[in-house]
């Protein structure tokens, strides 16, 4: 399959720091994978700079073989990545129905579709963003991020601070988005086994180093490793 | 309670209504037919009734800056003032059509709102400020010392030509009344359209988390920017209304106490509610008339004895107020 994105090399941070040393990775179209790693071992650093919002200190990206460095962060999202990040950013005074007309760009993603994978959003397509439940508002954030087509999204912690029942509607729904939706995934999350079991490959993290790359099958066939690379000491 | 269980206890009072949403609601249409009932029921007060208009358009451009994109502007007054300038001289050398006298004012403020735009995107609140401040006071002072052409603090007599070549402006303010009336409406027509377009909805996502607006896609710099034109050009052609309707155009029409006004204005009305300016314009000059007809000197009291009141107690303006009292008195049932 076509490449989609790929790193080479990348050493990136936020001013000065290096929190990101020398990644190196590769999606192809349609693929999805799990970013896995501790707490604060730069999982988040390596969404943002995909996105183009920390400084990149060497190393280059590339989205369907072309630079990435010129692009600023909008033309990005046009080109198709995803973001939907870990704080999720409701508008307040803008109802779900208004957070999706708001960004909607054309391709197969529309209202209707977006409804048709969150029925509950549809429910409530009059409320504020102020006025949603926490796994409403990730339903959102998603929602929101599928409205511009993307062909790369990036989930950051989809599943944090959510009660179980949520999680497992969230957890099909996201499943469905990898196997038919079209598009390729990057999901970071700790909870290391519901990665594993949404993607196909996974990448560990350790201190902004790329420590080991695999099928997510075979890691989650190993518990020693995965136990050895993910746990908290 | 949070607000997510309330909101699943409560959905109908929770489902706030704003407007507008492309459907036209029955305040709407009895606030439009308000006008036209003044025109006939209150004769004696169509120079006050389109002079309120007028400068609810005017507060209104501002809302499209302030109350949608979150710009903060003091010098919201060059733009009218430059549209006012506009028609006047554009009528005074001959060319006294009205409306396309009009059309021209709004392209020359047009033009000078984007390229103000690039100055004022950039920075923090208090840069904006500032900024519109200073391109406000140069305006004053380029009109001022321009004083050939302008007429300087004397201001610009001219004669405005026929409405359609039809209806001359009198003095009692009837075609005058009218023809603000009509231009109001287009007008507002045309920014209702464009706030509650999918372009509207990103300028108050930018307003609420700008930050982010990037990462979907929004460039948010050129947004701001286009908004900010869009702005000057109503703000442009209230000032060309303005101008025409009363054939003349004084200096202070691009003075930094038009800003201030006009600012004072969409506050109390309400921002980012589209009829908010008007609100506000009809509260700020039916109390001038009334109160400084009490006591000429002391008016500016009240108004901003009122302005406190409003910001401490009734967040929103007077349309805010009226929409949590409504809010209340629901949830009570």
């Amino acid at each position: 399959m076509a490449e989609l994105l790929s790193l080479d090399g990348v050493t990136a941070g936020y001013g000065a720091s290096i929190v990101l040393d020398d990644v190196s990775l590769a999606l192809a179209e349609g693929d999805s994978m799990a970013l896995l790693g501790r707490n604060g071992v730069g999982k988040t650093t390596l969404l943002v700079t995909m996105m183009g919002l920390t400084r990149v200190h060497r190393g280059r990206l590339s989205w369907r073989g072309k630079d990435l460095a010129a692009l600023p962060t909008f033309r990005r999202a046009q080109a198709g990545l995803g973001w939907v990040p870990q704080e999720r950013y409701m508008w307040p005074s803008l109802t779900i129905e208004e957070h999706l007309t708001a960004v909607a760009r054309p391709g197969h993603w529309n209202i209707a579709r977006v409804y048709e994978v969150f029925p509950r959003l549809q429910e409530r397509r009059n409320n504020l963003g102020n006025q949603l439940s926490g796994g409403e508002q990730q339903m959102l954030a998603i929602a929101r991020a599928l409205m511009v087509n993307p062909s790369l999204l990036l989930l950051d912690e989809p599943m944090e601070g959510l009660a179980p029942i949520i999680v497992q509607e969230l957890m099909q729904v996201i499943r469905r988005l990898v196997r038919e939706g079209g598009m390729a995934v990057i999901v970071v999350e700790q909870h290391a086994k519901l990665a594993l079991s949404l993607a196909r490959n996974a990448i560990v993290l350790d201190r902004g180093r790329v420590v080991h790359r695999s099928d997510s099958a075979a890691l989650l066939s190993d518990p020693d490793t995965l136990h050895r690379l993910v746990a908290v000491a | 309670m949070t607000a997510a269980a309330r909101a699943s206890v409560a959905p109908t009072a929770a489902t706030v209504s704003r407007l507008p949403d492309g459907r036209w609601r029955a305040l709407e249409i009895a606030f439009w037919l308000l006008p036209v009932a003044a025109f006939f029921v209150l004769p004696d007060y169509r120079v006050l009734g389109s002079q309120i208009l007028i400068a609810g358009l005017f507060a209104v451009s501002l809302d499209l800056i302030l109350g949608y994109a979150g710009i903060v502007s003091l010098g919201h007054a060059a733009f009218f003032g430059i549209g006012a300038y506009a028609a006047g001289l554009l009528a005074k050398n001959g060319f006294n059509e009205p409306i396309s006298g009009l059309l021209v004012a709004a392209a020359v403020a047009a033009l000078a709102g984007y390229l103000v735009s690039f100055l004022v995107v950039r920075g923090s609140d208090l840069t904006r400020l500032m900024v519109t401040l200073g391109i406000g006071l140069m305006a004053w002072e380029a009109a001022n010392k321009a004083a050939f052409v302008t007429g300087g603090v004397d201001g610009l007599s001219f004669t405005a030509g026929k409405l359609l070549g039809t209806w001359g402006f009198d003095l009692g303010g009837r075609t005058a009344f009218l023809y603000a009336l009509a231009v109001v409406f287009v007008v507002l027509l045309i920014v209702r359209r464009l706030v509650s377009s999918p372009f509207g909805l990103s300028l108050r996502g930018i307003r609420e988390g700008g930050k982010r607006m990037p990462a979907i896609g929004a460039p948010v710099g050129k947004r701001l920017r286009t908004i900010f034109t869009v702005a000057a050009a109503v703000a442009g052609i209230a000032g060309a209304l303005l101008a025409q309707t009363t054939q003349f155009v004084g200096i202070d029409s691009l003075g930094f106490p038009r800003s201030a006004e006009l600012l004072i204005m969409l506050v109390l009305g309400g921002t980012g509610r589209l009829y908010g300016g008007f609100v506000g314009a009809a509260v700020f000059m039916i109390a001038q008339d009334y109160l400084s007809g009490i006591d000429p000197v002391y008016w500016e009291f009240w108004i901003g004895f009122f302005l406190v009141v409003i910001v401490l107690f009734a967040r929103g303006g007077v349309l805010g107020g009226l929409d949590s009292l409504r809010e209340r008195l629901v949830s009570r049932q």
